[in-house]
């Protein structure tokens, strides 16, 4: 079967690289789902999951934000941050969604609040708190 | 007598001074080999962010379009100025802050700094510059996110339009031995002129234009987390050459001052000695 490279890469590092069958990235317009032979694409990403399946294993990573390049050879991501699921802070990610959670409600009650940026971080600890409830799961199985 | 205690005592400090200038420089080339490694893993991030930028900038109907890419008359210039925090590194700073100067009395139009680094800061502080911001104790290992806030302001101002030119100003990491201080363009943002490596025709979603206006913002991140990793690397790497430096002059001085101590104390012993002989002579006599 054919596979297709994936690089994830940040400012800081680079996080994955890895030859993998399938990628599934949440795009701006929806989940995208790359094969390998897929046409070249430039596209935006959203705060969510990267799932990389190799064979039978399967990769989860969390991303927020960022940008995906489809080449012939290769599918490089460009995230503005990304942590494998073994490299997540659970209860970093657990209080930055309540506190994201706490203002939202509070809307309205405190001035010059950008609410696009706490919906932003609220997306990025989601993001996060799936992955982790995703490898959980797959562990009790 | 006393100059022999004196010369000893001298000893001793220099001494002291040499196990510290060779710690400091120990810990400095630890830190800086650390900064290096950084300032590397982040380049396909760059690469390839700066690739994608001029493949969408020689896109027709869609370069220069953005603000970002815009070019205006300069009318108000800011110029980020990238120092350490700290001193102890040879002429790094001081080269920094002339470079800066120099930049600044060249231009036609009023100039306003934003200082990060504390060095800097007080330098443009004490020169009476118009400061826009200051950013101090970054620390040596800042993260994208904790330099963001400095790409912030001048993208907003930017922006808005109360500057029409950014500069950044900061040492270049040419070799341990050597940083040149640079200032050059950051906004508006000049697309690189990359030979189209990829002939290829991309697909752009949601459009090639939301695309640039993504990229963009990053780009001059990118830049200034960089530029700020190079700093650290400079100022790790000039600490540690004046610190061998240090340690080499303290050696040196220990050696003259051993001399001379030994010089003294031979001296002493035998003016000792001719008192000795002199005063049984004269008793014998």
């Amino acid at each position: 079967m054919a596979s297709i490279r994936l690089e994830i890469v940040t400012a800081e590092r680079v996080v994955y690289t890895e030859d993998v069958d399938i990628v599934i990235a949440p795009g701006v317009e929806g989940q995208l789902g790359i094969l390998p032979h897929h046409a070249p694409l430039m596209t935006i990403l959203q705060s969510g999951e990267i799932l990389a399946r190799r064979g039978n294993e399967e990769d989860i990573m969390a991303i927020s934000g960022g940008f995906l390049e489809v080449r012939p050879d290769r599918v490089i991501i460009l995230a503005d941050s990304a942590e494998r699921a073994e490299e997540i802070d659970e209860a970093r990610a657990e209080a930055a969604r309540e506190r994201a959670e706490k203002r939202i409600r509070e809307r309205g009650t405190v001035p010059d609040l950008d609410m696009a940026r706490v919906e932003a971080s609220l997306r990025r600890a989601m993001a996060r708190l799936s992955v982790l409830e995703k490898v959980k799961r797959r562990r009790q199985r | 007598m006393a100059d022999i205690r004196k010369v000893r005592r001298r000893i001793r400090g220099v001494q002291n001074i040499a196990k510290i200038t060779r710690a400091m420089e120990m810990i400095a080339a630890s830190k800086m080999r650390r900064a290096q490694e950084r300032g590397l893993a982040g380049r396909p991030y760059s690469e390839k962010i700066e690739q994608v930028i001029a493949d969408l900038a020689a896109l027709p109907g869609i370069g220069l379009q953005h603000p970002l890419l815009q070019q205006r008359p300069a009318e108000h210039i800011a110029v980020v100025h990238i120092t350490p925090d700290r001193g102890l590194c040879g002429g790094l700073n001081g080269n920094l802050n002339r470079n800066l100067a120099a930049f600044i009395l060249k231009q036609e139009v009023p100039v306003r700094v934003v200082a990060v680094g504390r060095k800097g800061r007080d330098f443009s502080v004490r020169q009476g510059c118009d400061m826009e911001a200051e950013f101090t104790e970054l620390g040596d290992r800042p993260s994208l996110l904790d330099t963001l806030p400095i790409s912030h302001i001048i993208i907003d101002d930017y922006a808005n339009g109360s500057i029409d030119n950014v500069y950044i100003s900061y040492p270049r990491f040419v070799s341990t031995m050597v940083q040149t201080p640079v200032v050059r363009q950051l906004l508006p943002v000049q697309p690189a002129e990359i030979p189209a490596v990829s002939n290829v025709d991309y697909i752009y979603e949601p459009g090639a234009t939301d695309v640039l206006g993504g990229l963009l913002p990053r780009f001059v991140e990118m830049q200034i987390y960089h530029a700020i990793l190079e700093s650290i690397a400079s100022e790790y790497s000039a600490r540690m050459v004046a610190m061998r430096n240090a340690t080499d002059s303290a050696n040196e001085l220990i050696g003259d001052l051993t001399l001379l101590y030994n010089k003294a104390r031979q001296e002493a012993i035998t003016t000792e000695l001719l008192d000795i002989t002199g005063g049984v002579s004269a008793l014998e006599g």
